[in-house]
């Protein structure tokens, strides 16, 4: 792996190491253009395969620090808690011993991004492989100093001990290059059986900091110099900045610049509020040219279904046999849904000696850093990216654009730490939402009333417009030589964008399942959390309670005799227990819904029993109470599992009873809370009850997105079952179930 | 220059007299509490109180906040030392990404020294105004009925030991 590339990462590293005065198991960061030669072998376990280099993930001090390394972002989900478990597991010490540095471009492995629910079996499949081998690494020293076999000694808290007391600390065994050796995934890794921290749950890191005004936050960095930068938004998508005059703006107390470049338009002052008055200022003098682009709203579905599609068959398998005896069909319709973040998004950027720094939450750094190096014409080692947190995302929002708007102004204003914030109405109108999306499903049933045919079609646009390069970057848009965004691409299964959980998890014989791929994006869409499998479990959930109603069965165990997989049957079983399925008896206006789905039909597996109260007259719907039963194989948080769980449940509410991105055939008009309302306090539940199945040793299983299908059936399940009403089109607003219930 | 009481202390601020509150506290006095969520009063991530009332910082001028007691999340505790809201919430792991949740506290601390035994039904609808995203609701709810028990176990044990 000697390369031109390689040495000048050891040069920097020894540069490093020489002005902390540590000696260190430095870091290996091979360039992606070095990961393409690896030498054939076995895959190694999650992201060492693309980063094989031990130390690129733990570093030892002299001191007997230990550091960890992961290119996955903390996003409000929880992993740097999870992934310092699964080190200090297999390293035998205790988690605080453990610092962690996450996605970060001058330090930590490219694991592209925290999405997809896969950072446990990424980077944490990855961490504990890792640490297994440091461990024995370790161990393998020690033997050699102490003259002793290696199994007479074991690790324990930061030492390596013998059967007869001798001990060497970590830092003690540490010699330059010792872990500078390719993983090899052969480790022994500890005995689930005696797991002590793994499967345990641990209070969050995180969370001291964010109750105690800690800064916890990229909104919070507050770097020598610094200074404010607000940029003046487009009113639309196709507004093009005819005339601008700038001279009043820059005699505004505070205002340091004005800058332009082509419809691009900031300013920068001494304070944040001065910012924001200028940004006012200037968005009240501007004349911009604005043009008509979007489709009617009132038709907006049927225009949908109109647009040219490529027409992608996810799966085909006829069995011969049986037709159905009774056939039935149903289609779902959902809107363009938005992240919504609380804190709208932000960036720090620097631009100093040619070089330019981006302190951002995006969710994939080195994604980013490529992107933005294209867009200022860089080299990409010329610019550096570093994760901190931010308010959380789910998904690809605007966090990568606030970080392309502060290296933009950044340039233009050298020298000094320039921090950007987004308006609450620019991260409303100008985030890529989760896409609408259309779905139809036809099944037959046999005459014992089991699903004997299935025939799915889902039509949507993309679900990632992530940056890959700077057409993805909103303000790269209106740069006077602009970038155009990429063509947009479908996520092939297993994953999925569109078409993710489209196929069912049920025996059925004969299955046809049909992803209509829409490339043209009237309204700008990405990554929102789920991404298809949101629309796709709540169309094939919804219709499996129409089938077992049809077919006369029981939802809870219509589904059971549909499904073979043990530890789908499990959550299944697990969750109608606990909720009292059985037993339950239907007040007036109240009804249960089931609903259970294996994120991308290969991560964590939910099955959902909620109850839900329907007011007829005022056609609101209220979640009373939920219980959930989630399998995430081996279980490393419990806790962190079942916050992401309640969490999905309550936002997948919100989604699901109240949001819908409103448009007219300009501009979003979704500009705020007051015209995107969202799930407020008094209509949260009375309990949420998260049973964790832990499969001790088993692979993990993303959880972080699982439950979003799931609740959004299970809602519009137990609304059919309170009133006889089925409705397929979401969300379930109050018009549209004053309507369906014929109020 | 206006004076302004924040968590016990007067601090003078040179900031133009109409600066909304939230960003003389972040950009001027380099806390990081109250957050900027919407400006418009519809979040309640800018949560602080002001003479014990909750209050949007992002919609309140410095001027008429001048000399009246400001209290943000940094005045109820540290981290060494949290206080006991901030105790329960780290009990009830009661954050996701955590951004709405010092908003969350200032408004739960405001319904607490006004109403030390809210019922549960209080509790929900006093916090109506901050929105959470990551749907932590039922977890800050815990955190604020259990920092409720425990304050009122805590002034129990003060009035005790004072007898």
């Amino acid at each position: 792996m000697k390369s031109c590339g390689a040495q000048r990462n050891a040069l920097t590293r020894r540069e490093f190491l020489a002005a902390s005065g540590a000696l260190v198991i430095g870091f290996s960061l091979a360039p992606s253009s070095l990961r393409a030669q690896k030498p054939p072998g076995p895959k190694l376990p999650g992201s060492l395969d693309a980063n094989p280099m031990l130390d690129s993930w733990l570093r030892i001090d002299a001191d007997g620090g230990i550091t960890l390394f992961t290119g996955k972002a903390e996003l409000g989900q929880g992993v740097k808690t999870a992934l310092i478990q699964i080190a200090a597991e297999q390293l035998y010490v205790s988690p605080q011993r453990i610092r962690l540095i996450t996605a970060d471009t001058r330090q930590t492995p490219d694991e592209g991004y925290t999405a997809g629910s896969n950072s446990m079996k990424d980077s944490g499949t990855a961490i504990m492989n890792a640490a297994a081998q440091v461990r024995e690494i370790l161990i393998a020293r020690a033997a050699e100093r102490l003259g002793v076999a290696a199994d007479r000694l074991k690790a324990q808290e930061g030492a390596v001990v013998a059967d007869d007391g001798r001990r060497l600390g970590f830092g003690e065994l540490v010699v330059d290059g010792l872990t500078k050796v390719r993983a090899d995934g052969q480790s022994k890794l500890k005995d689930p059986a005696a797991y002590s921290i793994i499967g345990k749950s641990m209070s969050r890191v995180d969370i001291p900091a964010k109750v105690t005004g800690g800064a916890a936050y990229v909104q919070d960095l507050r770097l020598p110099g610094m200074v404010h930068a607000r940029v003046v938004r487009p009113p639309s998508y196709g507004a093009r900045l005819r005339e601008l005059q700038t001279a009043a703006v820059e005699k505004m107390p505070g205002v340091l610049k004005v800058v332009r470049d082509g419809s691009f338009v900031a300013v920068v002052a001494a304070h944040e509020y001065e910012a924001i008055q200028a940004m006012r200022s200037l968005a009240a003098a501007a004349r911009w040219e604005e043009r008509a682009t979007l489709p009617e709203q009132a038709e907006f579905y049927a225009y949908l279904q109109k647009l040219p599609a490529d027409i992608i068959v996810d799966l085909d398998r006829q069995a011969a046999g049986s037709p159905g005896a009774r056939s039935f069909e149903a289609s779902y319709r959902r809107p363009y849904q938005m992240h919504g973040a609380i804190g709208p998004s932000c960036a720090v950027g620097l631009f100093k000696d040619g070089v330019l720094t981006v302190w951002t939450h995006s969710q994939g750094v080195y994604p980013l850093r490529k992107s933005i190096a294209e867009m200022l014409r860089l080299p990409e080692d010329r610019v550096q990216c570093i994760h901190v947190e931010g308010s959380g995302c789910y998904g690809h929002n605007a966090a990568d654009d606030a970080a392309a708007d502060a290296a933009l102004i950044a340039r233009a204003f050298p020298d000094r730490p320039v921090r950007v914030q987004w308006m609450r109405e620019h991260e409303h109108q100008w985030e890529p939402y989760g896409p609408a999306m259309l779905t139809s499903v036809k099944a037959a049933l046999d005459s014992a009333g089991n699903i004997v045919t299935w025939d799915y079609e889902v039509t949507s646009n993309t679900h990632s417009m992530r940056p890959g390069g700077a057409g993805n970057l909103l303000p790269a848009w209106h740069l006077e030589t602009p970038f155009a965004p990429a063509a947009p691409k479908p996520i092939p299964l297993p994953e999925g964008g569109g078409d993710r959980n489209a196929i069912p998890f049920y025996r059925v014989p004969s299955v046809h399942v049909v992803h209509r791929f829409v490339p043209a994006m009237p309204v700008r869409v990405s990554a929102l959390r789920a991404l298809g499998a949101y629309m796709n479990v709540f169309s094939i959930e919804s219709f499996i309670d129409e089938l077992a109603q049809a077919a006369g069965a029981d939802p809870v165990d219509f589904r059971l005799r549909h499904l073979d997989d043990p530890r789908a049957r499990d959550v299944v079983s697990l969750a109608a227990a606990r909720f009292g399925w059985a037993s339950y008896v239907r007040a007036p206006g109240r009804g249960r819904g089931f609903a259970f789905a294996r994120y991308k039909n290969l991560a964590a597996y939910v099955a959902l029993a909620l109850e839900v109260d329907v007011n007829r007259e005022k056609g609101s719907v209220r979640v009373v109470r939920a219980v959930a039963a989630v399998d995430s194989g081996q279980a490393v948080n419990p806790d962190g599992i079942r916050n992401q769980i309640e969490g999905g449940i309550i936002q997948s509410s919100s989604w699901t009873l109240h949001e819908a991105v409103e448009f007219d055939t300009t501009s979003i008009k979704s500009a705020d809370w007051s015209r995107y309302p969202i799930l407020r306090f008094p209509e949260i539940p009375e309990s949420i009850d998260v049973h964790v199945i832990d499969r001790p040793g088993a692979a993990f299983l993303g959880t972080g997105e699982a439950a979003q299908g799931p609740t959004a059936a299970a809602i519009g399940n137990a609304i059919a079952y309170a009133t006889g009403a089925r409705i397929r089109e979401l969300p379930f607003d109050r018009k549209r179930v004053r309507s369906a219930i014929g109020v | 220059m206006i004076e302004l009481n924040i968590n016990g202390r007067t601090q003078s601020v040179d900031a133009a007299p109409d600066t909304p509150l939230l960003y003389v506290l972040r950009d001027h006095l380099a806390m990081n509490g109250a957050k900027f969520g919407c400006g418009l009063g519809q979040c309640g991530a800018c949560t602080v109180m002001v003479d014990g009332d909750a209050v949007f910082s992002c919609l309140t001028p410095i001027s008429i906040v001048a000399g009246r007691r400001i209290k943000t999340v940094e005045g109820l505790g540290t981290i060494e030392n949290p206080g006991p809201l901030q105790r329960a919430f780290i009990d009830e792991q009661a954050a996701q990404c955590g951004y709405c949740i010092a908003g969350m506290m200032m408004r739960a601390q405001a319904l607490l020294e006004k109403n030390p035994s809210p019922s549960d039904a209080e509790i929900r609808r006093h916090l109506m105004p901050n929105l959470c995203r990551c749907g932590t609701q039922m977890r800050i709810f815990r955190a604020v009925r259990r920092a409720a028990q425990a304050m009122q176990a805590g002034d129990g044990a003060s009035e005790r030991s004072r007898a």
